[in-house]
């Protein structure tokens, strides 16, 4: 029989072939558990610290939102900086996916949007969203600095 | 008559029907986590400077420090139960999962409770600014 390349895939256990769905799936829980450890140590390492003096909070600061050019060990200090960024950029950016595909869980749940063409443009759609919102969400933050 | 095979009635070990309430509550700590979140990074985004002085002023009224704390709760909830569905799908052996749930129960109720403790000591006017 002539093999008709429209037809979708018999969902083998091996024998798969990636799209958005997927990926938005998988994508879901990576975030989400990077969201709960990372985001949850770091939140209550910032409302801990407020909470205990001011010097306690320079140490969140230093290492977390802005680590002070002017103190020691500056070649080590500017690379935990830029560590700090990364996770950073990470951290906002899981947050920004995990929010659009959450919400489209949930109109999911609602037995909206299961037709092979609704379903990859919602897929894609999560994540143009996470990488514009990261942007913007950078460029306000850089834009505070100066 | 009950579900599932007659062995399994036998053995008193069906569905506990535990499992809707925990999808039910995913779904509404989610709806609290959006809009909780996003007047979070609003009111952040607001904030001129985020230093130590900024942060305990700004915690100081109600209108911050209520839903700050009802954030605390919906996300930690949230993330609970939604790293448990993580352990379960991926630690099988009885032992290491049940180890990894007490640690996960035990990271919840630590973090909760200091991220509340945090917020009511500054709203209280426990920290000098
Ligand atoms: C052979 C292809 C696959 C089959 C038959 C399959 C089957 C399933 C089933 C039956 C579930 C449970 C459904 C539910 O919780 O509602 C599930 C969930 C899941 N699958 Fe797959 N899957 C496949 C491929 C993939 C791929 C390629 C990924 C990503 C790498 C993936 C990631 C996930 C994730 C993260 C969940 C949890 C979903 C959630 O709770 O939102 N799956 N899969
Ligand atoms: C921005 C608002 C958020 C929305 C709309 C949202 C939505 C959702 C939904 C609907 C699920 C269930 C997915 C399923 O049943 O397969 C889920 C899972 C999860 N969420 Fe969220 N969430 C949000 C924020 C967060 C935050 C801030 C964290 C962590 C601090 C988090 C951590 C998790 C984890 C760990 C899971 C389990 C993932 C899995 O089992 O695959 N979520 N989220």
């Amino acid at each position: 029989m002539a093999h008709n390349p429209a037809r979708p895939l018999s969902p083998h256990l091996s024998i798969w072939k990636w799209g958005p769905h997927m990926l938005v799936s998988i994508l879901h829980r990576a975030t989400g558990t990077a969201l709960a450890i990372g985001g949850g140590l770091i939140f209550t390492w910032w409302l801990t610290a407020a909470a205990i003096s001011p010097a306690a909070y320079a140490i969140f600061y230093h290492w977390i939102v802005d680590a002070d050019p002017s103190s020691a060990h500056e070649g080590a200090q500017a690379l935990v900086g830029l560590l700090a960024r990364l996770v950073g950029v990470a951290l906002s950016w899981s947050f920004f996916q995990h929010m659009a595909s959450g919400v489209r869980h949930l109109m999911l749940d609602t037995g909206a949007g299961y037709e092979l063409k609704v379903n990859r443009l919602g897929a894609i759609l999560t994540i143009v969203f996470s990488i514009v919102a990261t942007l913007v969400f950078w460029a306000v933050i850089l834009g505070k600095g100066n | 008559m009950g579900r599932g095979t007659s062995l399994g009635r036998v053995r008193g070990l069906g569905s506990a029907h535990a499992g809707p309430h925990h999808w039910w509550m995913q779904r509404v700590t989610a709806a609290g986590n959006l809009l909780l979140l996003i007047w979070f990074v609003v009111s952040l985004a607001r904030l001129p400077v985020l230093d130590h002085q900024a942060v305990v002023l700004w915690l100081k009224s109600p209108l911050a420090a209520v839903p700050l704390l009802l954030l605390v709760i919906s996300v930690f909830w949230h993330l609970r139960l939604g790293l448990q569905v993580f352990i379960e799908d991926y630690v099988h052996e009885a032992g290491g999962k049940v180890a990894c749930l007490l640690l996960l129960n035990a990271y919840v109720v630590v973090a909760a409770a200091l991220c509340l403790f945090s917020i009511l000591k500054i709203a209280f006017g426990g920290v000098p600014a």
